[in-house]
């Protein structure tokens, strides 16, 4: 494990005691949820009994394709309904509330089909991510003096943002003109931008080069050192293996493991459903060559 | 030939009233559809309610015009909310059905023999309805440059119309460059992405859909007070097409693209209409009658703007690397 910092440990120590069952519930959650029920015709794409996300830690939410990992965070984010179900966060009912509230809250999520905004340039694509900005009221809008002085300072946070994610070369591009790996990282340095006290990533690291996904690991981490929780769904067992402070398993709707990574990798049940049973060895050998390279 | 008379009467009108209409028509649509990303299919439903109010107000119930306006720009604002309420939560296209089929309900409402006491049926409105306006014409005299003629009512007409076509701009400009701007053009890249910021996209798409409406009613009521006569068939759909033409034409997205669009379009089918007409004056064109020069005219515009879709699709003043960015 690479150099891991206060917040790290302090979420590690407090996840330590939970026990490893679907359902545990934290010693201090950010996310609660319960009986959340999303039907599509006959198909039950979620039927979570209970879920619950600890505050400042990294949780990974993995599962196979189609599990419902991406119609969880859309239920959670408001971006669609559950058919049954309740949830909190911070304490807050979010029942119904539409998607752009439940941002507001600071809850903010990407997007798996990563929506970077074309015709807009990536400095822009950033000042969008802020939060509480005057300009955006129609009628300041118009007299600049009203918010010329936050326009200045969110720039300057874009800006060190954008050199984070290594995109500062890119700032004046149309946000169209990036890769596909560059507007994952746009999308996930905009929703940085609105400090949001849970992230949400589905898939952040589809499509990032290897050199790059090590220096993304960090930024995560920094994230969450900066005080902030982290959710995420990613397929690549080396990256949940690496940062995740805890990791919850769905399959086919519901959450079948939980429990910190090196745990839960060794459920025959999640490799039963998604591991595949090959997959403990390659782990151990890329999880060597990764000790290796860092020693290196 | 009088070569001098086709373009005298092409500067005149690409610089006239009817140019000034469109221009105001087409910078509303660059408001919702330019930078919003809304399909007003309708927006001639929001001249004709402008022209209308004045009509109804000034000849119909012998109101002030002064009156009229104000109240015709909030019957404006009520159309926009009408239509915006129920479609903007939908999908893009809804708005575009809704909004057509909602011009031509209100054309045909205007037009029915059952409210012609108040709407004058299929003559429409005709009285001195823009008198309270042309009382304050300062000119004194017609306007007879070489390539310029207006009468001292139209001079008058044209001077306040391009003057607020420049506030407009101005105004455009500043709302566009704005951080509110950032956010109607993210809406127009992809709304759910804006939304997962915490931006409520459905209020700016109405703050939109009701400011380019007001753009529209502003152009229709020019058209009641410069032309003092309204009548339904003036406010066909094809009002609210030739203004996308002038907004593409200039370039969408583009402060000054309605502005150029709009003279452009007019001086090409004026241009074209008296050039043709001359030729067959002059028996150079023995094939047309005086007749078909309106019909033919719109046909060769519209091969010529085909031709500058393909070889300049991002239009005048657009910028071709951002339509590229479409493609991916
Ligand atoms: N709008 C929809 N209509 C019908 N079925 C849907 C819809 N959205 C998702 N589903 C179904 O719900 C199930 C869960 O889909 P979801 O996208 O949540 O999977 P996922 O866990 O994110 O998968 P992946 O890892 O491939 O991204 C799938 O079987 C999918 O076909
Ligand atoms: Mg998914």
């Amino acid at each position: 494990m690479p150099a891991n910092g206060q917040r790290a440990l302090e979420a590690q120590s407090a996840l330590a005691t939970v026990p490893r069952v679907p359902g545990a519930s934290k010693p201090d959650p950010i996310l609660v949820a319960s009986s959340i029920v999303r039907r599509f015709g006959g198909l039950s794409a979620v039927d979570v009994d209970h879920v619950e996300v600890q505050r400042g830690s990294i949780t990974a939410l993995i599962g196979p394709n189609g599990a419902g990992k991406t119609t969880f965070f859309n239920l959670l984010t408001g971006f669609d309904a559950p058919d049954e179900g309740a949830w909190s966060f911070n304490g807050r009912s979010m029942g119904r509330l539409s998607p752009y509230r439940v941002a507001r809250l600071g809850m903010v999520r990407t997007f798996q089909l990563t929506k970077a905004l074309n015709r807009l340039r990536v400095i822009d694509n950033m000042l969008l991510g802020a939060k509480g900005q005057r300009g955006e009221r129609l009628w300041a809008s118009l007299f600049p003096f009203l918010w010329r002085g936050q326009e200045v300072k969110n720039t300057e946070r874009a800006d060190v943002l954008l050199k984070r994610f290594s995109l500062d070369a890119k700032r004046g591009d149309f946000a169209g003109s990036l890769s596909g790996g560059q507007r994952k990282l746009l999308e996930m340095a905009r929703a940085l931008m609105s400090e949001p006290e849970l992230i949400m990533l589905d898939e952040p690291m589809a499509g990032v080069n290897p050199a790059l996904t090590q220096s993304l690991l960090q930024h995560i981490k920094m994230i969450r050192e900066e005080g902030s929780t982290v959710l995420f769904v990613e397929h690549d067992m080396d990256m949940v293996h690496d940062i995740s402070d805890w990791v919850i398993v769905m399959a086919q709707g519901k959450i079948i493991a939980e429990g910190p990574p090196g745990d839960v990798m060794k459920n025959s049940e999640v490799i039963d459903a998604y591991l595949g049973s090959r997959h403990e060895k390659a782990l151990t050998e890329s999880g060597e060559s990764l000790t290796t390279g860092e020693i290196k | 030939m009088d070569f001098s008379f086709v373009i005298g009467q092409s500067i005149t009108q690409a610089l006239g009233v009817t140019a000034i209409i469109y221009c105001l028509a087409a910078m509303g649509l660059n408001l919702q559809f330019g930078y919003t990303g809304l399909l007003n299919f309708g927006q001639v439903a929001f001249a004709a309610i402008g022209a209308y109010s004045i009509g109804v107000i000034v000849i119909s119930f012998g109101a002030s015009l002064w009156a009229a306006i104000p109240i015709g720009l909030l019957a404006s604002v009520a159309l926009a909310l009408v239509l915006g309420i129920p479609t903007l939560r939908l999908r893009a296209d809804y708005l575009a059905i809704v909004t057509i089929a909602t011009s031509e309900i209100i054309r045909l409402m205007v037009r029915s023999i059952a409210l012609r006491e108040t709407f004058g049926g299929a003559n429409g409105i005709n009285g001195k309805m823009g008198q309270a306006f042309h009382d304050l014409n300062p000119f004194h005299a017609d306007i007879e440059l070489p390539f310029l003629t207006w009468t001292r009512q139209d001079l008058w007409v044209v001077t306040v119309g391009w003057s607020l076509i420049a506030i407009f701009t101005l105004a455009t400009w500043l709302l566009v460059r704005s951080p509110w701007g950032r956010v109607v053009k993210g809406i127009r890249e992809d709304e759910n992405a804006v939304v997962s910021l915490g931006k409520n996209a459905y209020v700016y798409k109405m703050q939109a859909l009701v400011l380019g409406g007001l753009l529209g009613t502003v152009g229709g009521i020019v058209w009641a007070v410069a032309k003092q006569s309204v009548q339904p068939d003036n406010f066909v759909p094809d009002v609210t097409f030739f203004s996308y033409t002038i907004l593409l034409l200039g370039g969408a997205a583009r402060v000054f693209g309605p502005i150029v669009g709009a003279i452009i379009f007019w001086f090409l089918l004026v241009f074209v209409g008296e050039f043709l007409n001359q030729m067959i004056a002059a028996g150079w064109i023995t094939f047309l009658l005086p007749t078909d020069v309106g019909p033919i005219r719109f046909i060769l515009v519209g091969l010529g703007l085909m031709g500058l879709m393909i070889f300049r699709p991002q239009g005048i003043f657009g910028d071709k690397r951002e339509l590229a960015l479409d493609a991916r």
